[in-house]
């Protein structure tokens, strides 16, 4: 018995084959970008996880001028520390034969014959150093495959103003550098900032660390002894390194490549939430339209069925079962492309941040909720028509449905009426009488383009960041950065140089702001108040008047604080004399990256009640001179780094294009693949709902583009209504996603640019005009004479 | 023309040889493919049809008519022979030729009306005016079937009798040459269908508009000028009545 209605099922699945492809992309599309976020986000939780403690990555980091390593002993009596490693780290400038840019380094110690006790690095090629060799030296792996080095080859660094060669024995990678970005700069640069290992007893000498040590990291216990937790060991540890220069200790969730990290997983939560939700959503409404159109073609043969003594079940079930093959193979589909797109994603990963293996982690558990998920929603979507056509009474079933009534809609009745033709008229009741499903029409197609919008806006976004970070913000060619404070007669050797045109000094001094029970620790900037190379913007990024006293903060921070203009803000300077002050709040700045303070740097220089002092200069240098001016700074005892921003722009947006064609691509297809669901599925209803009715109207001799007109020309309308509505989604899509992204670390401007929409809409047209094309060819097979023969 | 209509019971046998062909039907087949099995729908029509004249086509059910008509109306092609239209081969026309013929030169009715359900009575005849060449207004069409006061009426809001005369009304607006009706009275009781036959009747006598019906009911053939018997794809006999009758006076 059950097996003829299955043949039935079979042979309905392949009449509406088309309609049923296109049902089933929307699923693919909603199951690809469930398995592909959860996937990746579950296999970046793994391949961190176990990165970090195959490495033993620390819970607690501090930087500090210098302590002797007697100090380990009482580091290691702070209740919950486990074990505790000292290094000596310092920036230095670096050379590679062949490249012109500056390059800065970050130099740190390794112990004897030791990949370090903790932090411990992952050695992709070659060795460690030898002890106590100060010329050999392990070597990022980022750095070392930008510049297409390899083991044996020498590089130069600059240690304590002494050019040093340097050979590369091995190439390693470090739980503590997954996101490797030098200090201040606003892109990861491979090319200009590298992080190098040598071993400890050189680099102590170098830098009059002999005994010493200026950075510690430590594990906590697995049980902490009572009382004592995260925070309480952070104090203690501050407490103790007060008195040797500390700038503060963090917790394993500031480490600065780890939070970076730790934001990445977050932004890949938000999408596979909120994406999966749009698709599943259209794709159950899509089924909803179909199977009611389905069900209520096939009253009659319900009833007949039902009259056969088929159980309301057994009837039901019939369709559900249609419904769950259209899902099952969008499922099936889905589950392929989601993996093969958690695999890009993934190895994009992979190239964004130094990982050194990616172990891609596919929970069976999100692929059995992913099929639960779409089944659950496309049944549910149906089940109402379903519950109905199952319920209804044979001999109710057996007469056909009543014809459907119309009314006269309100344009027409607003006195339009005379500039509507027949057809046009046809169209506008035709949406009026389903008020619902043309609304819905519209918000799917709506839906399409707010998705197609998301892609283009974190292009825009960066694009915006960098313009006003460095087209109107910072300003200089290169920042020169200090070893140590510095007096303001540094300034003047610098401008000096043939080529440099305008030299700006600043200081920044580490700092913990504190405001009520909040606090926040960063750095205090003292700028030149009118100085042109380095400007505070404010919302409407207008340049901010710096305040003879009073500190601007980064918009962000005051908001985290919960401060505003005219509190008293308390700063807890992290160096020197470590003085405590009180500062007014003169206002906000708008600022995308980095949360910090800024002052007029006479103002701090009071307030730190020392002389004028600098910690770098920002240099406004002709092109030409540009080289040289490098050339001569990197001699300079003096100077510990210098940083260039355009070419690190660059070299940024040649790293991300990928990544963005990825993404564009990606959601084009996304995109696309709910546009034409929608649009082609809307149509074929359409088709088949008015087919009568059109071949009636070529019976009285319309043509075939004269009927394609009321088919299509509703459907043209919902595009037409949709795309500005989608426009409004997408903006508040791409809102909610900034929202969701911003952090302490970087915010994310919600511009939308001109060709964000355009192209959003042109998707959209593109899918409908596909979607118009097909249904166009389906109008030639118009029966003519099978309508004349029988009633509706 | 419009004089003729006093004259109703005029009979008609001079719509013979000397009169104006519309249609010349020659060797016309029509075999459906229907898997293995073929079809034979019509199996050799020879036809003409005069310009003004009133045709009916009776015959059993299955006996072709439907499909005779469908062609003659540029709807279907047959799969041999010719039918020739003022001159023109419709066999050898393009859909979009057959499109324009439609367009025209036909008027269709239908059993089941096959009326715009959006549309209201009035623009169900105007869908077909705002097309045509030289049509009358919509209300005089509704005026002609005795429907003036059912103009912003939709065909959910009619009954079948009063949706087959608006039927009537859009096939007659666009004042057509010929008027093709399959089964008109096939869906109402006697009375309306007596109502709807008169519409016919002094359409084809006030305009001239040469019209062929198909029916089931031998009655109805009493008011034509010329009975056409179809029988298992041929015509079997062709009557010429010396005198028609009033649809009034047809034994239903
Ligand atoms: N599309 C088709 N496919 C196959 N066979 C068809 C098709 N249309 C008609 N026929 C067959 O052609 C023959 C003639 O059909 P037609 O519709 O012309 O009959 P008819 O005289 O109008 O009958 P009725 O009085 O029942 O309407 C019938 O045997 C019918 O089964
Ligand atoms: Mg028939």
């Amino acid at each position: 018995m059950m097996k003829s209605l299955d043949i039935k099922l079979w042979r309905e699945l392949w009449d509406m084959r088309m309609q049923a492809l296109a049902i089933a992309m929307v699923i693919v599309s909603g199951v690809g970008i469930f398995i592909m976020s959860l996937s990746t986000l579950d296999s970046l939780y793994e391949t961190r996880e176990t990165y970090y403690r195959d490495n033993h990555f620390a819970h607690i980091f501090a930087n500090l001028k210098r302590a002797p390593l007697s100090l380990v002993k009482r580091i290691e009596e702070i209740p919950g520390v486990d074990k505790v490693e000292t290094r000596v780290m310092a920036y230095v400038n670096l050379d590679v034969e062949g490249f012109a840019d500056p390059i800065s380094g970050h130099i740190m110690s390794l112990p004897d014959n030791s990949r370090g006790l903790l932090n411990q690095i992952y050695l992709r090629e070659g060795r460690l150093p030898e002890p106590g060799r100060d010329n050999e030296i392990v070597l990022s792996e980022e750095f070392v495959q930008a510049h297409k080095l390899k083991p044996g080859d020498k590089i130069r660094a600059t240690i304590n103003g002494r050019r040093k060669a340097l050979t590369i024995v091995g190439v390693a990678l470090s739980p503590e550098f997954i996101y490797q970005i030098a200090p201040g700069a606003m892109f990861p640069d491979p090319l200009r900032y590298g992080v190098l290992w040598i071993a400890r007893q050189p680099l102590a000498t170098a830098y009059d660390m002999e005994g010493a040590f200026n950075n510690v990291a430590l594990t906590l216990s697995r049980i902490m002894p009572g009382g004592a937790n995260e925070q309480t060991v952070i104090d203690r540890l501050d407490d103790l390194l007060k008195n040797y220069g500390g700038i503060g200790t963090i917790g394993r969730k500031d480490q600065f490549s780890n939070r970076f990290l730790t934001e990445e997983l977050k932004q890949q939560r938000t999408i596979a939430t909120i994406f999966p939700v749009i698709f599943f959503g259209v794709a159950a409404f899509l089924l909803n339209v179909v199977i009611s159109r389905l069900i209520r073609l096939q009253r009659e043969e319900v009833a007949t069925l039902k009259a056969f003594g088929y159980s309301d079940f057994a009837v039901g079930m019939h369709f559900i079962k249609l419904v769950l093959l259209i899902v099952s193979l969008g499922v099936i589909i889905g589950i392929g492309v989601g993996i093969w797109m958690g695999k890009g994603m993934s190895n994009i990963y992979m190239v964004m941040y130094s990982l050194p293996y990616m172990i891609y982690v596919l929970k069976p558990q999100v692929i059995i909720a992913a099929a639960l998920i779409s089944m659950a929603v496309a049944v549910m979507g149906t089940l109402y028509a379903v519950y109905s056509a199952a319920r209804l009474p044979p001999a109710q079933a057996m007469q056909p449905e009543l014809p459907a009534k119309y009314h006269t809609t309100l344009v027409e009745r607003l006195g339009m009426q005379r500039w509507l033709s027949q057809p046009t008229r046809m169209i506008l009741r035709h949406i009026e009488r389903r008020p619902l499903k043309s609304l819905m029409t519209t918000l799917g197609i709506a839906m399409a383009c707010g998705i197609m919008m998301v892609s283009g806006f974190q292009e825009g976004a960066i694009n915006y960041m960098v313009d006003v970070q460095y087209g109107m913000s910072q300003r200089e060619d290169m920042i020169a950065i200090y070893t140590e404070p510095a007096s303001k007669r540094s300034l003047y050797s610098l401008q000096s140089l043939q080529g440099v045109e305008h030299a700006e000094g600043f200081r920044i001094v580490p700092a913990n702001f504190k405001f009520e029970h909040r606090f926040y620790r960063t750095a205090l900037h003292g700028i030149e108040p009118e100085g042109s190379l380095y400007r505070l913007l404010d919302t409407n990024l207008d340049i901010i008047e710096l305040p003879e006293d009073g500190v601007i903060l980064t918009d962000y921070l005051a908001e985290l604080l919960h401060i505003k203009t005219g509190d008293m803000l308390t700063i807890e300077v992290l160096e020197g004399r470590r003085i405590t002050v009180q500062v007014p709040v003169a206002g906000t700045a708008k600022q995308y990256l980095g949360l910090n303070g800024y002052m007029r740097i006479e103002s701090l220089n009071a307030l730190l009640k020392e002389g004028y002092a600098l910690t770098g200069a920002l240099l406004k240098v002709d092109d030409r001179y540009q080289r040289d001016i490098y050339a001569e700074l990197k001699e300079m005892p003096r100077v510990a780094g210098v940083v260039e921003h355009n070419s690190a722009i660059e070299s940024f947006y040649d790293t991300i294009a990928e990544t963005i064609l990825f993404f564009t691509f990606i959601s084009t297809l996304l995109g696309s693949s709910i546009a034409f669901g929608v649009i082609y599925n809307s149509m074929r209803i359409a088709l088949s709902e008015r087919n009568r009715e059109l071949a009636s109207l070529r019976v009285l001799g319309f043509e075939r583009n004269e009927v394609a007109y009321i088919l299509l020309g509703e459907m043209a309308l919902f595009t037409l209504v949709a795309i500005p509505l989608g426009f409004l989604i997408g903006y508040g899509l791409c809102a909610y996603m900034a929202f969701q992204f911003d952090s302490d670390l970087y915010r994310v401007p919600l511009v939308l640019g001109i060709n964000v929409y355009a192209f959003s809409a042109l998707v959209v047209l593109l899918s409908s005009i596909v979607s118009a094309i097909m249904i166009w060819r389906n109008l030639a097979d118009l029966d003519m004479v099978a309508v004349l023969k029988s009633k509706e | 023309m419009t004089e003729s209509a006093e004259k109703t019971d005029v009979p008609m046998d001079n719509a013979g040889s000397d009169k104006e062909v519309v249609f010349h039907v020659h060797g016309v087949t029509k075999v459906y493919q229907m898997g293995e099995v073929q079809v034979h729908a019509l199996r050799g029509i020879d036809l003409d049809l005069y310009k003004g004249e009133f045709a009916v086509l009776l015959g059993a059910s299955g006996s072709g008519k439907s499909t005779l008509l469908n062609i003659l109306g540029g709807l279907d092609s047959p799969t041999d022979g010719h039918v020739q239209y003022a001159g023109g081969d419709l066999t050898r026309a393009s859909e979009h030729e057959l499109t324009k013929y439609r367009r025209y030169h036909v008027g269709f009715v239908f059993q089941f009306y096959n009326l715009i359900p959006s549309l209201t009575a009035l623009e169900n005849i105007a869908v077909v005016t705002e097309i045509a060449k030289s049509p009358m207004q919509p209300e005089e069409a509704l005026q002609l079937v005795d429907l003036g006061d059912r103009l912003h009426h939709f065909p959910a809001q009619l009954s079948g009798g009063e949706q087959q005369r608006v039927a009537i009304a859009r096939a007659i607006a666009k004042n057509p040459d010929v008027l093709l009706c399959d089964e008109p009275t096939g869906a109402l009781d006697s009375k309306t269908g007596i109502v709807v036959l008169e519409a016919l009747q002094r359409v084809n006598q006030e305009l001239g508009t040469t019209t062929a019906v198909i029916t089931h009911n031998a009655g109805i053939a009493q008011m034509a000028n010329r009975v056409i018997h179809l029988a298992d794809g041929r015509i079997s006999q062709v009557d010429t009545n010396e005198t028609r009758l009033e649809p009034s006076q047809l034994s239903w």
